[in-house]
């Protein structure tokens, strides 16, 4: 039992920060976050200065073209998201259904491009660890035409845009279960706490990668 | 349930047109012929730029109360430091 001071309030009650503990709680979720893409941006910068000779020019081994459309998609899906809210907060059902629906499937569809260009850039022969021994990619390397070792550049490419197409993943399933709620009719226009806590952390991924199409693919 | 202070709905459609269009932009630098530094410096800078749009509209840090967007931006300055930190080894 705990000991009686413990129960009493060590001050009158206070309102915190003006929100409810589903958004704040997500806000805290998301200032971790934030420490683990630094984390991850700042090894990087250490790889990427640190060994310069490894790394190819923009477009030299990376599909910049297809990137650039999984970027527009991923832009698309936030303004989608956002307007979902826009319509729960107008009390438009219909709407916020359609939209919510638009988010899963754009957002499949970027997690979809990754892997494609996952599995392109493998069979070319690009690897977290470098090069695969023989492969298309190896050979031009041979010929001078592209960086002689990139195990450095491989790990940094995969695991950034890994945990990032992990998240991505992550927030397609959560979104698929807001949806799956909205059908349901779980939320109303006085009460839709889960449309806007799961659009924080939509709209927080689309920002990261914002940030990571930059510095790992046109830098 | 949006608990910060009411106001209008943004145009979203318009801070969607704009984060294409920088998005666009960003694509012509990375194929400009500049040096290498520069590049970086507008490349980050709009980067920058589309993130804060996403976060002040599209997250409604613009329409939060003081309390929320400092806590919200609480991380920043440790983010800030570390990269700072790293890039000192390296650039200066």
């Amino acid at each position: 039992m705990a000991h009686p001071a413990l129960m009493q309030p060590p001050a009158r009650r206070e309102v915190g920060a003006d929100v409810y503990s589903e958004k704040l709680g997500m806000w805290v979720f998301l200032g971790s976050e934030v420490m683990f893409f630094t984390a991850l941006i700042g090894s990087y910068i250490i790889l990427r200065f640190g060994s310069p000779e490894q790394w190819a020019a923009p477009g030299q081994m990376l599909n910049i073209p297809l990137t650039a459309v999984n970027t527009f998609l991923l832009i698309c899906s936030s303004v989608t998201m956002v307007k979902a809210f826009a319509a729960i907060q107008d009390g438009d059902q219909r709407l916020l259904k359609l939209y919510l629906l638009a988010t899963v499937a754009i957002g499949a569809a970027f997690v979809g491009v990754q892997a494609y260009e996952y599995t392109h850039l493998v069979h070319e022969g690009f690897l977290p660890s470098g090069y695969r021994p023989g492969s298309a990619l190896a050979e031009r390397a041979a010929e001078g035409l592209l960086p002689v070792s990139v195990g450095v550049y491989g790990s940094s490419f995969y695991t950034m845009t890994g945990f990032h197409g992990f998240h991505v993943s992550v927030g397609v399933i959560c979104m698929s279960f807001v949806t799956w709620k909205a059908y349901r009719g779980a939320y109303t226009k006085e009460d839709h706490r889960g449309v806007e806590v799961v659009g924080l952390y939509w709209h927080f991924v689309d920002l990261v990668w914002i940030i990571l199409f930059t510095i790992v693919y046109l830098v | 349930m949006s608990e910060g202070a009411a106001h209008a709905q943004p145009k979203y459609w318009t801070i969607w047109a704009y984060l294409l269009v920088l998005t666009v932009v960003e694509l012509g630098v990375a194929f400009l012929p500049w040096t290498k530094e520069v590049q970086l410096l507008v490349l980050v800078g709009l980067a920058i730029w589309k993130a804060l749009l996403v976060a002040l509209y599209f997250m409604h840090l613009k329409f939060e109360g003081n309390r929320m967007r400092i806590f919200a931006i609480a991380p920043l300055p440790l983010t800030v430091i570390i990269i700072v930190a790293v890039l000192t080894e390296y650039v200066w």
